[in-house]
């Protein structure tokens, strides 16, 4: 039903998002003088076209070799399936690729997300748990409200810490967030003493195993961060001054846009949906492992903005697109597993992936086939 | 003689030469029995391998490009190598040549791709790492350990250095490492080959319009970092005597911070071997530290953290201050 969802959206945004320009009739020009016709402009594909392609080719896999993923099954108020499973367990990944799309846009990137989901779910955990991490000895838990709370406010100090570095100090975004890579894993250790904080909270669970309108609530936090991720840069000039930044940052700055200011919001929503996604992480398995929590997760997330279409040098980007991507990988690793193709050629198809889209987004490659298929006309 | 000084000063390397040693100091006077020829030999030693790693990454860092499929070469070359040599019988000396073989040869190939295609190298690496890791773990998951009498005394003790207190024993990585930086230093500072690095890294247009061979050089240097890689895996191999696909995750990334750390800017351009090492010296004696003090792995991470931050704040003030001497 998601699935349908996202396609609306697809016809929804199409509008604001493709580019789309009306021929004009050309007037009738007099014999001899040149033609004053505009030139004719062809229409583009939106920037997500590929990872519309993509997501189709694995589903007609899917359709052709396992037809059993397909089945969705009503239980309990709520629908059970393997597809519904693909939008669950892609759902941090969707949400760090909103902010990795902006980031990469500004023509940077942020290696640092998943130590920030180590971080905010150590922290949430922390807060929850009836145990005290040192000694063992039972303490009062926290409410699920103060640990929510904690772990956004965590992520979004991270993300400005990461804006910090990069816009004000001018540090090299891959050093920068390589920095708290690093160093915010130790953190998150330190936060829990080196130890896995589980606790119970119904609420704080509800968030990751709950459901809301048959579906699982994950999904919906996934819409409701999409909608404001798009909202943000599309409905303001915000999304404009992202691409004008990542295109030409020397010219953006002498034009007036404030790209200090710009590129700090987009490290500082990153950091914000990290902090999500930390919490979705504790939520799901009722501890924080700050050991485990987001490792290589920046990984899946910079192929999923790149299969979505965002120029990974920084430029035009594509929120749609990135979230498709999320999807199709995520899709693409469920149908490994459920196929017959052994689980560890799942990261050699992976490559394949990433190497067909690197060489589909190059311009080279469209001015080699343009003349291959000159010559055969 | 001051401009000289001054010159000498703001040279990033040089930086980064003073803080080695201040930190040696304080962590000599800090930690018992640090003052020692075993501690100085071991600095080196325990982290042979990732020193012939940030060798190679330093070539390409050098030209403005970055290598981050080196990680998971180590891991394919351990796996690869126990394979070859346990199940297939393979001779250690002819698996090593082979492996050695691949990893250049698949280095070069991704660097003409990311060269005629015009990719980003950190995607193009990106997909090298994850061709590099989902290999390893087809060859397979588990361990294989090596036992072969060819392989056997390279994992042994090869010289003893004699010393005061006692024998330090030199082990096979140690003597690659430093035949390995010999060798890349050789390359950067007297040969033309080097020197292009140098000029690609600054400006590729301008290296072009010079008429320099960049394409052959770009995808040469990706092809040192493969062959480097692979050789930093092989003295991996003989340490632990076998193989393990999932070894070395994540270990591109130190590779890099030592290179940065020893003055390589990411830009490119700007570095060299010299500093690579004293980024490696650093390296180990923050381990070393952490080790004698029995601190918390998380405090070894934030202590790294903390000074790739020093480092690169250093850097940039040293630069600005050279910047605002030369505007007129």
């Amino acid at each position: 039903m998601s699935l349908f969802s996202f396609v609306a959206i697809y016809f929804v945004m199409s509008p604001v998002m493709s580019t789309q320009q009306i021929t004009p009739t050309p007037e009738k020009a007099p014999p001899q003088a040149p033609s004053l016709a505009a030139p004719k402009h062809r229409r583009q594909l939106p920037i997500y076209s590929w990872a519309i392609l993509a997501l189709l080719l694995v589903l007609a896999y899917d359709a052709l070799f396992s037809p059993a993923m397909f089945s969705i099954r009503f239980e309990h108020g709520r629908l059970y399936g393997s597809l519904i499973d693909v939008l669950h367990r892609g759902t941090p990944v969707m949400l760090l690729s909103l902010g990795m799309t902006a980031v990469i846009a500004t023509g940077g990137i942020d290696l640092s997300v998943g130590s920030i989901m180590a971080i905010s779910a150590g922290l949430s955990a922390l807060l929850l748990t009836a145990n005290d991490v040192a000694t063992g000895a039972p303490i009062t838990p926290h409410s699920a409200a103060l640990a929510i709370l904690a772990g956004l406010a965590a992520g979004l100090l991270a993300g400005m810490w990461n804006g910090f570095l990069v816009s004000f100090l001018g540090i090299q975004p891959i050093i920068a967030t390589l920095i708290l890579m690093i160093a915010g894993r130790g953190i998150a250790q330190l936060i829990t003493d080196s130890k896995i904080p589980n606790f119970h909270n119904a609420t704080f669970e509800f968030l990751s195993n709950g459901s809301f309108l048959a579906l699982p609530f994950t999904i919906s936090l996934a819409i409701l961060m999409t909608a404001l991720a798009v909202l943000l840069t599309r409905a303001t000039a915000l999304g404009l001054f992202i691409e004008s930044i990542g295109n030409n940052a020397a010219a953006s700055e002498i034009v007036g846009i404030n790209t200090k200011l710009v590129r700090f919001m987009a490290y500082a929503f990153t950091g914000l949906c990290a902090g999500l996604a930390g919490l979705l992480a504790a939520s799901d398995i009722r501890a924080g492992d700050v050991f485990k929590t987001g490792v290589n997760i920046e990984l899946d997330t910079i192929v999923a903005v790149a299969i979505g279409g965002t120029s990974l040098v920084g430029g035009r980007f594509s929120i749609a697109g990135s979230i498709i991507g999320a999807i199709t990988m995520q899709l693409l690793k469920t149908t490994i597993i459920s196929s017959s193709i052994p689980p560890e050629c799942n990261l050699v198809i992976e490559a394949a992936v990433v190497i067909i889209i690197c060489l589909l987004q190059s311009p080279r490659t469209r001015t080699t086939l343009k003349r291959i298929f000159s010559k055969t006309q | 003689m001051q401009k000289r000084v001054l010159a000498i000063a703001q040279n990033p390397v040089f930086s980064t030469a003073v803080v080695c040693i201040i930190l040696y100091l304080v962590a000599g006077f800090t930690s018992a029995h640090f003052f020692s020829t075993r501690v100085a030999v071991n600095l080196l030693q325990d982290n042979a391998y990732l020193g012939i790693v940030a060798v190679g990454v330093t070539f390409v860092i050098l030209t403005g490009g970055i290598d981050l499929s080196v990680g998971a070469i180590i891991g394919w070359t351990t796996i690869a190598l126990a394979s070859m040599i346990t199940t297939h019988h393979v001779h250690p000396y002819l698996a090593m040549a082979i492996i050695l073989a691949v990893t250049t040869i698949n280095g070069a190939i991704l660097g003409s791709l990311i060269h005629f295609f015009a990719i980003p190298p950190f995607l193009m690496t990106l997909a090298g790492l994850f061709l590099y890791r989902g290999w390893a773990l087809l060859i397979s998951t588990s361990t294989i350990s090596i036992d072969h009498p060819a392989f056997n005394p390279l994992s042994d003790t090869l010289l003893k250095l004699h010393t005061g207190s006692g024998n330090v024993p030199l082990r096979l990585g140690i003597f690659v490492l430093l035949a390995a930086f010999a060798i890349a230093a050789i390359l950067t500072r007297f040969t033309a080959y080097g020197r292009s690095l140098f000029a690609i890294g600054g400006s590729e247009n301008s290296a072009l319009l010079m008429g320099l061979p960049v394409a052959r050089n770009k995808t040469l240097v990706y092809a040192i970092s493969g062959c480097f890689a692979g050789i930093a895996g092989i003295v991996a191999t003989t340490r632990s005597a076998a193989g393990d696909a999932l070894s070395a995750n994540g270990l591109e990334l130190d590779a890099i911070a030592v290179a940065v750390v020893g003055g390589t800017l990411l830009t490119g351009g700007v570095g060299g071997i010299l500093g690579t090492l004293i980024g490696l010296l650093i390296f180990g004696i923050i381990q070393t530290v952490v080790n004698f003090h029995s601190l918390d792995a998380a405090w070894t991470r934030i202590a790294i953290g903390t000074l790739l931050l020093s480092f690169i704040l250093l850097q940039k003030l040293l630069r600005l201050s050279r910047t605002s001497r030369q505007s007129p």
